[in-house]
């Protein structure tokens, strides 16, 4: 170990019990799947942490059989202001289990415990918290008078964060008086389990929250069912395009929030150290498994050299490897078939004449990794400008104009977010106005909170989670 | 009232007289005892509305539109798939001026767009009637409530953003918030009844967010529709911000909802179930946003809330840090 190198700080996962095996969570009791088990593994390591259910059709029909009845009986009809209660205990119960959960998601995801503690854990609460309060006052939400909840929601979410996304879903469908069955993605179900937990320790009626684990079967059945009456997912675009084909023609709400491939434009009298803080943090947060994330750098070509220099620099001080130690930057990815995914486009890449670098690391023997990478000389034609790789992967293009910006940051199918670096506050309001993105980061980015709506433009799908806006997803307006 | 409206109204109500002349002469060559023998009423050609044209088909094609009762009233042109596609074209290339433009503009050029139509008011008195048959004062009754939605609507152009906005409360030194954009193009199939109400009723919402349109009205309703379009053609709306096609719904609609330029789509006047859900299907490729088709027969008389204002909005959301 060299004199300024880090000594190993490893979180201790010993406030965690994670059990072999895991049943679903249906009617507000733990019962046995009908359509067998499936592994849930490390990425960081590659152990098995656990076997979980796997959700049949039968099993899916029972859950929203279970959610319909507490629907019609109990949470529909109950106060909203006794509905909030249980969420603000729900929120609190978070915060009490922070620690725990923070670890669980680390362990099933191999996102770093720095992001988990300090991000994850800390936005569920805060989500809990935020709909709780509206629970009592939906008719001041804008969406008129007298909202009505839609019923029973069928809710799949992705393995990048699964607390947080669990939040997302399920906070705002229960504070509107809907029940809910959620899926969690199938390399990540353990801290939805855990979540089923605390709804007990809550106290929350039975049924009110459903989890039915398992893989894209047992998705599409959720979705398919014609007991539910509202659909939100999170996910590729891909799948995404499927539950739209799928609950076309039915009754069924759906809200959407799917892929993107964000433009972060830096102009030339940007603070650059910020700018470069931003890169990083908006490409390398949560490895770049991030729907949202700026894995397209606008440069103004001005100060190409001065920014990828800096760039450089910073990435060479990223600390990857064990998620549980508090001092890592980047995690694992969270699966094979990721990985997989991130190392053929990154091949593309090359074979299309980009330049690749990273930045010397050492990668670990066992577990999912990739380092943190950045392409130069990209152009917009190639696959890694244009597609979603979805991992710690960045490529840069160039631009000279305000005009070229934004035609190249538009220039996308997708319409998930985008940053802007300046210190022109003119221009960061017209930057802002043209660019075709729901979320628009100045001088910051990957920024979330719950009373700020988030979701996409075009192929990003729509719908926005968040905020007052958020509410409409899950009521009758 | 002025000369000038006098002299509008007065128009306005020899033209339907010819259109109805029209009908009746087809079916029965009698000629009104006080009609100079040399007089023979000019037969209108409908056309189509691209880009603030009127193009006959590119298809070279067109229909009869018959009354309700089955005499012939005009010949419409009958929109292909092309023209489909050409109004696209300027649709998209609309966009910019006119989701750039004031709110306050938009609003100005929309409530002038309601003073066309209500100088015109005997004329689509009458089509409305020769369409749909009826009493003249349902016709009337019909027309008056198109007329006043736009209006209505004209007055929600500067007004959606504020009751759809969020400054948001986030934890943490930042300034952040959400405001309402249009989607970009909307494809907007029109109910066949009330001709014109119903048209109305689907286009004014979708531009007054500063989308833009492509209309397609069913093969019935086409004269009102038409109609409307000399009206919004003379009352400085941006030429290709509305675009009109007469034409069959169940020809245009599968290129409206696979076409990877449109943004949104109306789907209320799609009355086969298959037929709809086929094209929601179709708009699933580009995740477009959809409205689906009421279940019920829609009541288009009753108020219609913001939900046509808001189906075709984006929200965005913009962060800044806050700090010294």
């Amino acid at each position: 170990m060299g004199i300024f190198d880090y000594a190993p700080a490893p979180e201790s996962r010993a406030v965690v019990d994670v059990k072999p095996s895991y049943d679903l969570f249906i009617g507000g009791e733990f019962v046995p799947a009908t359509g067998g088990v499936f592994k849930s593994v490390n990425p960081a390591t590659e152990e098995v942490l656990a076997e979980i259910g796997l959700a049949s059709a039968a099993d899916v029909d029972r859950a929203v059989a279970a959610a319909r009845t507490a629907y019609e009986r109990t949470w529909s009809r109950m106060p909203g202001a006794e509905r909030g209660k249980y969420l603000f205990r729900i929120a609190r119960i978070i915060q009490e289990r922070a620690r725990e959960l923070a670890v669980l998601e680390s362990i099933d995801n191999g996102k770093p415990i720095r992001e988990t503690r300090d991000v994850d854990v800390p936005l569920v609460a805060a989500h809990f918290f935020h709909y709780a309060g509206w629970a009592d006052k939906l008719e001041y939400a804008g969406h008129g008078p007298a909202p009505r909840p839609l019923g029973v929601a069928a809710q799949v979410i992705p393995w990048n964060f699964p607390l947080l996304m669990l939040a997302w879903k399920i906070a705002p469908a229960l504070a509107c008086g809907n029940t809910v069955v959620l899926k969690p993605a199938e390399t990540t179900p353990l801290t939805a389990l855990l979540f089923a937990e605390i709804c007990r320790e809550a106290d929350l009626p039975a049924g009110v929250v459903n989890i039915v684990t398992g893989a894209g079967e047992t998705g599409a059945a959720l979705v398919a069912h014609p007991g539910v009456d509202k659909v939100a997912f999170t996910g590729s675009t891909a799948v995404g395009r499927a539950i739209a084909r799928t609950v076309a023609g039915t009754d069924k709400k759906l809200t959407l929030e799917l892929g993107g491939k964000a433009a972060n434009i830096v102009f030339d009298d940007a603070p650059i150290d910020q700018a470069v803080e931003g890169v990083i943090d908006s490409i390398f947060f949560n490895q770049g498994q991030v729907c949202c994330a700026g894995s397209r750098l606008l440069v103004q070509e001005s100060i190409q050299d001065e920014l990828l220099d800096a760039l450089r620099r910073r990435m060479a001080t990223l600390r990857l490897g064990d998620p549980l130690d508090k001092n890592t930057d980047i995690g694992a990815i969270n699966s094979a078939e990721q990985l997989a995914r991130i190392t053929e486009l990154t091949a593309a890449g090359e074979a299309e004449g980009a330049e690749r670098w990273s930045p010397a690391c050492e990668l670990p023997a066992q577990g999912f990794w990739f380092a943190p990478t950045v392409f130069t000389n990209v152009s917009a034609t190639h696959r890694i400008a244009r597609e979603e790789i979805f991992g710690p992967v960045l490529s840069v293009l160039t631009f000279r104009t305000p005009d070229e910006a934004v035609a190249k940051a538009n220039n996308t199918p997708y319409g998930l977010s985008a940053g802007v670096w300046t210190e022109k506050g003119s221009r960061i309001l017209s930057m802002a106005k043209r660019l075709r993105a729901g979320v628009v980061w100045a001088n910051t980015f990957n920024k979330f909170d719950p009373a700020s709506p988030f979701g996409g433009y075009k192929e990003s799908g729509y719908g926005r989670e968040g905020g007052l806006q958020g509410l409409e997803a899950y009521l009758d307006v | 009232m002025s000369e000038k409206t006098e002299k509008t109204e007065k128009t306005a109500k020899t033209a339907p007289k010819s259109g109805k002349a029209t009908a009746p002469a087809a079916a029965a060559p009698k000629p009104p005892a006080e009609a100079p023998a040399s007089r023979l009423a000019v037969r209108k050609t409908y056309k189509l509305f691209i880009g603030g044209a009127f193009p006959r088909s590119e298809s070279g094609r067109s229909y009869q539109v018959s009354s309700a009762d089955g005499a012939f009233l005009a010949n419409a042109a009958l929109a292909s798939r092309k023209d489909a596609r050409d109004a696209v074209v300027k649709a998209r290339g609309a966009v910019s001026g006119w989701s750039g433009a004031t709110a306050y503009l938009r609003g100005q050029i929309l409530y002038r767009a309601a003073e066309m139509l209500e100088g015109r008011r005997e004329q689509f008195v009458a089509e409305v009637r020769a369409v749909e048959g009826g009493t003249e004062a349902a016709a009337a009754a019909q027309v008056d409530a198109a007329i006043d939605r736009w209006v209505w609507y004209a007055g929600w152009t500067d007004k959606i953003g504020q009751i759809r906005s969020a400054a948001n409360p986030v934890s943490g030194p930042f300034w952040n918030v959400s405001s309402p954009e249009p989607t970009g193009v909307v494809a907007l199939f029109a109910p066949e009844r009330p001709s014109l109400l119903g048209v109305v009723s689907v286009l004014a919402p979708a531009i007054a967010t500063g989308n833009t349109a492509v209309l397609v009205a069913p093969d019935s309703a086409a004269l009102p529709a038409i109609s409307l379009a000399e009206v919004l053609a003379t009352s400085d709306l941006p030429g290709g911000v509305v675009n009109i096609l007469t034409g069959r719904p169940a020809e245009l609609g599968k290129p409206l909802a696979d076409h990877l330029d449109v943004d949104g789509l109306d789907l209320a006047g799609i009355t086969d179930p298959g037929f709809a859900v086929e094209l929601e299907q179709a708009a699933a490729e580009n995740l477009k946003r959809v409205l689906r088709p009421s279940a019920a027969p829609a009541d288009w008389s009753a108020h219609p809330g913001t939900l046509r204002l808001t189906a075709f909005l984006e929200t965005k959301t913009v962060w800044h840090p806050v700090g010294g």
